[in-house]
């Protein structure tokens, strides 16, 4: 599998995403934003984490029209796959490639820490190796984290089963505390009509290896490895 | 020409940031805040002097860029 990591003025979770991908078999190249095009033969694109344009305007609303990001739309539109993690999900909310938009923390504060996410289908090329209801131990890192949308989105959203994670405790329960930041319903990341877009605010790629305490992170890029 | 795109947080979209500024206010005791709501203000110099034009283009920034109307509203005045 092929994938290229865009990287935004910003963005610092390029090599991170790069390691858990290379270890997941895939071969990456990084592409700057300012490119019109995809390299040939991309499979998946990968908007990594960080402060694109020093989180500007709002977190992802200058990334998000990049000129890149027109090649984004059109590799999603083809059915490739498209993930964004942390500040790429905030890209690609602003891009209109998927609905709703990521606020601040209820509590305001910046959370950086471990946190316990519930897979909600294991039938999409991101989650097939997990366990349906799994619960994973990944970390978040984030300021804008607030998952919000019109009522009708998240209606529409839960209806088709467009919910990827949500936020629960190690015992996989989801509510109260353990929702960190007020998202509404707990959504940690959510798919795009036809589940190639994945937008999360967890980092994955931060543990894919038993040195930092955990692999569950793993399980993602090893899915799409199989995927393509 | 000057003008001002103003960026606000809709009705129901909860606003901490307002929130945390409206409890430093309670705390510096001053009377008679009832509620905060933070925004944002755009100061925009334009080109040539047909305000209408210059009203279309700064919506059109609006929509595209300065305001996510999924949570803010907007508004463009020409100073």
């Amino acid at each position: 599998m092929k994938a290229a990591i865009v990287l935004f003025p910003g963005s610092n979770r390029e090599g991170d995403a790069a390691r858990a991908l290379r270890q997941a078999g895939a071969e990456t190249t990084i592409v700057w934003h300012a490119e019109h095009e995809l390299p040939a033969g991309t499979d998946l694109m990968v908007l990594p984490g960080g402060f694109s344009y020093g989180d500007y305007l709002r977190c992802g609303a200058i990334a998000g029209r990049a000129n890149i990001m027109d090649a984004v739309r059109r590799h999603a539109a083809r059915g490739g796959l498209v993930l964004g993690i942390c500040n790429g999900f905030q890209i690609l909310c602003e891009s209109g490639l998927l609905p709703g938009v990521l606020m601040r923390n209820r509590d305001l504060r910046f959370i950086c820490k471990r946190q316990h996410l519930r897979v909600e289908r294991n039938d999409t090329a991101f989650t097939r190796v997990y366990a349906l209801h799994q619960a994973i131990d990944v970390a978040i890192a984030h300021g804008e984290g607030n998952y919000e949308a019109h009522e009708e989105t998240i209606i529409q959203l839960e209806g088709q089963g467009r919910v990827a994670f949500r936020y629960c405790d190690a015992q996989g329960k989801i509510g109260g505390a353990a929702n960190p930041n007020g998202s509404t319903n707990d959504i940690a990341g959510i798919y795009s009509e036809k589940f190639n877009v994945l937008g999360m605010m967890p980092h994955p790629e931060n543990l894919i290896d038993p040195l930092v305490g955990g692999i569950d992170g793993r399980g993602l890029f090893e899915s799409l490895f199989r995927a393509a | 020409m000057k003008a001002r795109v103003t960026v606000t947080l809709k009705t129901g979209v909860l606003d901490p940031q307002g929130k945390a500024i409206e409890g430093a206010l309670h705390s510096l005791g001053i009377a008679g805040v009832a509620s905060v709501r933070q925004g944002k203000i755009f100061d925009i110099e334009v080109d040539g002097a047909d305000a209408e034009k210059a009203k279309a283009a700064l919506a059109a920034a609006s929509e595209q860029l300065l305001a996510n109307t999924v949570v803010e509203n907007y508004s463009v005045e020409i100073l």
